[in-house]
């Protein structure tokens, strides 16, 4: 492949944010909604292209590596393989769902289309890195984008919240930031290159360094993903974010930390990795726990779906843990497992994101999140009541849907590696069940009783059109990938065996 | 023949999932489509009985979704597919021009559709999936009436618990995989696994099919299903769902077998839960509550046939109780329709007001109780065989548990077949009792509930609406006499009261063989005649018994059945002991994630602004202190620098001479 297609589909979205930075603001609402959901239509058809393009197992693809600062070690190489197109592809639906969801929208609208805009192309970006640099200059400016999101469009009180989530998030990429610079300077010649930081795997041997750039890598990592006890940022940022932010950080930006372990901290620091997986395995579990209980507590709907959003990537953290512990005959669980890990962040992506987009739609309605004051919302809004009960069901792993697929390779791999934290974190599907199930019974089942509050709409109307356009096809492609998930796993699979063989060095 | 396979389980999946999407607009054709799905999925359930094709897709890596329908899928295929046929039927002539119909039936065609899976899956991973969506309609299924918050609160509790059990197969899946790749989960080679993964692999098999099947320690889950509408009890807890347990526990057999302790515990279990939830079935004073402490006790039959590995007699027990229990329910869905109450005293006299009914309803009971030459007789006997080749004690446990059925059995009968006599009134029943269907943890069955006692057996009682999802199909006081049968519905009522007669026949030596042949069982006990002779005997002598006492003294000892009346307190000790501490953990960690974690955060940002102000206050202070400090002595000596300046040329000439001879003196010195 010579023409740079992925740059193409990296940038486009910027430069047509630029351009309609360009317009004057009274070319009216529309035009900028419509390019927008135009733009993010037009990347999709893109992706799709790039995925029908793609050989199975055949390594890296559409790469492009040129130069930008060859005095530094630094340069723009982005490529696509197994792990970074299923990310690209939810990233790539996850916008466009968003546009259509946002349609209606009427606060500083040329901004706000612009700002969503850049930030597809800082995700797009991020997963097609192959530069250490590059990766962080897309991980830092996705946390830019999404301040300005939550802090202008959010609820009253996102203003802390944005700050919180900006300064705890970008406190994370410094420490990342730092682990890289450890990898440059073990490297020989001194490099930022992912690919030839994987050949060269320049830690080895040296387990005191390796440990404190793992640290370092880990700890940037562990902030975004998030882990308990490094999540405190995500429920008032989610809380607080307008429901396209929050649909956009739950569904990409905290793929982004998961990504980077299995990008950077796996392949990279195999040794590290290897030594202190039982760290990352029990930080899993504790978030499967810890996030599903936490949740379990909540009064407030938007808040119980962040926490559940950190139990849902402890899953993720588990298998990668899991899958350090070497041994023959664990070999194909352990392939399974992060098999498992990579579904569950294309699954996370579609039904959280179709989740807090579902929120947004009471909220929008109701003018709160707060579970107590909804009863039998099913009588006034028999769609939107069951959609929320299909991605409810969804969510909680049902076989059918995207999150089972998941679910099931991550524990059914990661049992025989690490039996007893396993076996700990298996809980865990139970008690998102009984959390979503009470949530959804008490919500949307029941006698008719709406919020009262001054300026609430009286009518609660069910889903609108833009808005189910929005959430169904979310929906319909968990079932999709719940079904016939083999499209998925043919991409993830070869990728899950390169990956296991450097982390196996 | 592999596409008859796929159709079985697609025709139902597919067209639920249309109905149930396309909602009210598909209402009026909803019950047509689901008959004819549901007509078309027992053509195909019977050409793949017949043909046993067996077929799979890749799934996972190394993990295909298989599907089969040798051994004892087949049947169980044709089980399944006949029964909601004969619900559907049934359940078509009497829904009501208002009732969401196509969510009914859509909803019964996907729960048919994943019970279709679960039961011809051939690995781990298909059943688990067909299992776990199973739990999942059921939920919707249950709560079907979702305005009644009783009823949503119901279909949770179900959901939760049988899905705590699933959690079992997840272990298993797992234990499987790690113990032996080389299975690929198959079905019928878990007992392959070696062994410490095989003790895990049959831990977690036991738990998720226990749980599943409403065994000792979780039946409650069953009680509170029963708030469900009448066609749904007819089809999940009758034939399918509940029983998908025992069926799993029969098609692992060997598993259960090679673990060395999974058949004792699954034995002794399947007999506790006869025997208890037999008492429990007693002592119920609701009809539907009757019948689901009896689905329990009588799959714990076939949990015991698993136990000693009497699979011929467990799937025999399986047909004939999915025959028996769903026409049980059937009627018992037409005469809560009719008379607006399920409570047995309300329901005294029914069956003579509707001959069809009545008779359809005597067979199934009849049938329950065990009473020759209907086919649970001869299917208890033979898994009881198994037992007594075990040991005397299950055998005398099964043959309590026997007599118990006949005891609650022929009580209902008792009810139903006696008008109540003019006698007169004392005090009304509390209203609840009628309103809604009684909640398991609720005393049900009071002391009061004796025949002698018939205040609560008149029909003054306020009649309420019918529960069932028919209720445009008019209920009304059951002094006015009841809605008339449909034909279907009576077609659906005498298929199944023939089936619990004519599946008999598979206990004859011949037709069992085949049978036997059928599902792979081999070397299995078969009863001796004396074995038929007692249990016909024990059936026949309790059901008199219990007729005769009834008319006079009601049907147990009160102080025997009033523990059991409310299920043993199963679901408060599960609420007291797992669901409230989990609670308070829950609100404890997130007190401690706002308390702790998040302020600790927060501190550090206030901190790392104090500590900014501290050093604005002190370093900073210092630092511009020295660089005014400076400042001021450069001014200083720009001050000093210009005093020399006084423009008189005197003073000139004298700094001139004394800087020359500075300058000389240095001359000299250095030099």
């Amino acid at each position: 492949m010579t023409a740079p297609v992925l740059t193409a589909l990296v940038f486009l979205p910027a430069a047509a944010a630029a351009a309609l930075l360009c317009l004057p603001r009274a070319a009216g609402r529309r035009v900028f909604l419509l390019t927008w959901a135009a733009v993010s239509a037009a990347v999709l058809a893109l992706t799709v292209a790039l995925w029908t393009g793609y050989d199975h197992g055949g390594g890296i693809q559409y790469e492009t590596h040129a130069r930008w600062i060859p005095s530094a070690g630094i340069g723009y190489h982005v490529g696509v393989d197994g792990l970074s197109l299923p990310l690209l592809a939810l990233t790539a639906v996850l916008f466009p769902a968003c546009a259509l969801y946002a349609l209606r929208e009427t606060r500083r609208v040329r901004e706000f289309a612009a700002l969503f805009l850049f930030l597809e192309t800082t995700c797009l970006g991020l997963f097609a890195s192959l530069d250490l640099i590059l990766f962080f200059v897309f991980f830092d400016l996705s946390i830019v984008a999404m301040y300005f999101v939550i802090a202008g469009w959010g609820h009253p009180g996102a203003a802390r919240a944005a700050q919180k989530f900006f300064l705890y998030t970008f406190a994370g990429s410094l420490a990342l930031l730092l682990g890289f610079i450890g990898l440059y300077l073990a490297a020989d010649p001194h490099t930022f290159d992912i690919v030839a930081l994987a050949g060269e795997n320049p830690l080895a041997g040296r387990s005191g360094y390796g440990a404190l750039v793992l640290l370092a890598v880990g700890l940037g990592l562990a902030v975004k993903t998030p882990t308990v006890p490094f999540h405190t940022w995500l429920p008032p940022a989610h809380t607080e974010a307008p429901a396209a932010g929050s649909a956009i950080l739950a569904g990409v930006l905290l793929k982004m930390g998961t990504y980077g372990f299995l990008r950077i901290a796996m392949p990279l620091l195999p040794e590290s990795w290897r030594t202190y997986a039982p760290a990352f395995v029990a930080v899993g579990v504790v978030s499967v726990l810890y996030g599903a209980l936490v949740a379990l507590a909540q009064t407030d709907f938007k808040r119980m779906i962040a926490y559940t959003s950190v139990n849902h990537m402890g899953y993720i953290l588990l298998a990668l843990g899991a899958a350090a512990a070497l041994g023959a005959d664990t070999a194909a669980a352990r392939r399974l497992a992060v098999t498992g890990a990579t579904y569950q962040m294309v699954s996370h992506g579609l039904l959280t994101g179709a989740l807090f987009l579902l929120a947004g739609v009471l909220h929008e309605r109701g003018r709160t999140y707060a579970m107590d004051a909804y009863s039998g919302v099913a009588a006034r809004a028999p769609a939107f009541a069951a959609l929320t009960g299909v991605a409810v069901f969804a969510s909680l792993g049902l076989p059918g849907f995207s999150g089972f697929i998941a679910e099931f390779q991550i524990l059914a791999g990661s049992l025989g590696p690490r039996p007893v934290a396993t076996a700990l974190a298996v809980p865990g599907i139970l008690l998102t069940a009984a959390l979503l199930v009470r949530a959804l019974q008490r919500m949307f089942l029941g006698p008719l009783r709406l919020p009262d509050s001054p300026g609430t709409p009286r009518p609660f109307p069910d889903l609108r059109a833009h808005e189910a356009a929005a959430i169904v096809p979310l929906l319909a492609l968990a079932v999709v990938l719940g079904v016939f998930p083999r499209f998925v796993l043919d991409v993830v699979e070869p990728f899950s065996r390169t990956v296991l063989e450097l982390v196996a060095r | 023949m592999s596409a008859a396979l796929w159709a079985l389980v697609a025709v139902p999946l597919a067209a639920g999932a249309l109905l149930a999407a396309a909602g009210r607009r598909a209402d009026r054709y909803a019950p047509a489509v689901a008959v004819t799905a549901s007509a078309a999925t027992l053509v195909a359930a019977v050409s793949v009985a017949a043909a046993r094709p067996q077929t799979q897709v890749p799934l996972l890596a190394g993990l295909p979704f298989g599907l089969g329908a040798h051994g004892l899928s087949g049947p169980m295929a044709v089980a399944v597919a006949a029964v909601t046929l004969a619900v559907l039927v049934s359940s078509a002539a009497g829904a009501g021009a208002r009732e969401p119909r196509a969510r009914f039936f859509g909803l019964m065609l996907l729960f048919c559709g994943a019970m279709l899976v679960t039961v011809t899956a051939t690995a781990l991973p298909a059943l688990l999936m067909g299992w776990e969506f199973m739990g999942a309609t059921s939920w919707a299924l249950i709560g079907f009436q979702w305005r009644d918050p009783v009823r949503a609160e119901a279909a949770g509790v179900a959901y939760v618990t049988t899905r705590a059990a699933d959690l079992g197969l997840y272990l298993a899946a797992g234990a499987a995989l790690a113990g032996g790749r080389a299975t690929g989960l198959d079905l019928d080679r878990l007992h392959e696994v070696p062994a410490p993964w095989l003790h895990l692999l049959t831990a977690g098999v036991l738990a998720a099919a226990l749980g599943k099947s409403a065994q000792l320690p979780v039946s409650f889950w069953l009680s509170r299903a029963m708030q469900g509408p009448s066609p749904v009890s007819a089809l999940l807890h009758s034939a399918t769902m509940v029983v998908a347990g025992a069926y799993l526990l029969l098609r692992v057999q060997p598993l259960l077998a090679v673990s060395g302790w999974g058949d004792d515990a699954v034995a002794w279990t399947g007999a506790a839960t006869a025997l208890v939830l037999g008492l429990v079935a007693v002592a119920q004073r609701d009809l539907k509550q009757l019948l689901a402490a009896s689905s329990c006790a009588q799959i714990g039959f076939m949990v015991l046939a698993a136990g000693v590995g009497a699979t011929t007699g467990g799937t025999l027990q399986l047909l004939a109780h999915a025959a028996a229990k769903s026409l049980a329910f059937l009627v018992a869905g037409f005469w809560l329709t009719a008379f607006g109450a399920g409570t047995l005293p309300a329901l005294r006299g029914a069956a003579g007001r509707n001959v069809v009914a009545g008779a359809a309803f005597t067979v199934a009971a009849l049938g329950l109780a065990g009473v020759p030459p209907l086919s649970l007789w001869a299917a208890k006997d033979l898994l009881l065989a198994g037992a007594l080749e075990y040991g005397p004690a299950l055998y005398a446990a099964g043959l309590a548990a026997a007599v118990v059925s006949a005891v609650y059995a022929v009580k209902a009968l008792w009810y139903v077949w006696h008008p109540p006599g003019p006698v007169p009134r004392r005090t009304a029943a509390p209203p609840t009792e009628t309103a809604t269907e009684p909640r398991a943890g609720t005393p049900t069955d009071a002391p009061a509930e004796a025949p002698t006692d018939t205040s609560t057996d008149t029909p003054t009682e306020t009649p309420v609406e019918a529960p069932a999802p028919r209720s445009g199909a008019g209920s009304g006081p059951p002094g006015r006499g009841p809605r008339a049968l449909p034909v279907p519905e009576a077609l659906s009522f005498a298929v199944l009261a023939l089936a619990v007669a004519a599946l008999a026949a598979l206990a004859l030596p011949g037709p069992r063989a085949a049978v036997a042949d059928r599902i792979g069982a081999r070397g299995e006990a078969a009863p001796y005649a004396w074995e038929f002779a007692l249990t016909a005997a024990l059936a026949l002598a309790a059901s008199a018994a219990t007729w005769a006492r009834s008319g006079r003294r009601g049907h147990l000892p009160a102080g025997l059945t009033a523990p059991f009346a409310g299920w043993l307190g199963m679901e408060a000790a599960a609420r007291a002991l797992l669901v409230r501490p989990v609670l308070r953990l829950a609100a404890a960690l997130a007190a401690f994630d706002d308390r702790v974690l998040d302020r600790g955060v927060d501190g550090l940002a206030r901190g790392t602004v104090r500590f900014a102000g501290g050093v604005d206050r002190g370093a900073e202070a210092a630092v511009d202190g020295a660089v005014e400090a400076v400042g001021a002595a450069s001014r200083a000596l720009g001050r000093l620098a210009r005093r020399p300046q006084t423009g008189q040329l005197h003073a000139y000439l004298a700094q001139a001479v004394a800087a020359f001879t500075v300058l000389a003196a240095v001359f000299v010195l250095v030099r």
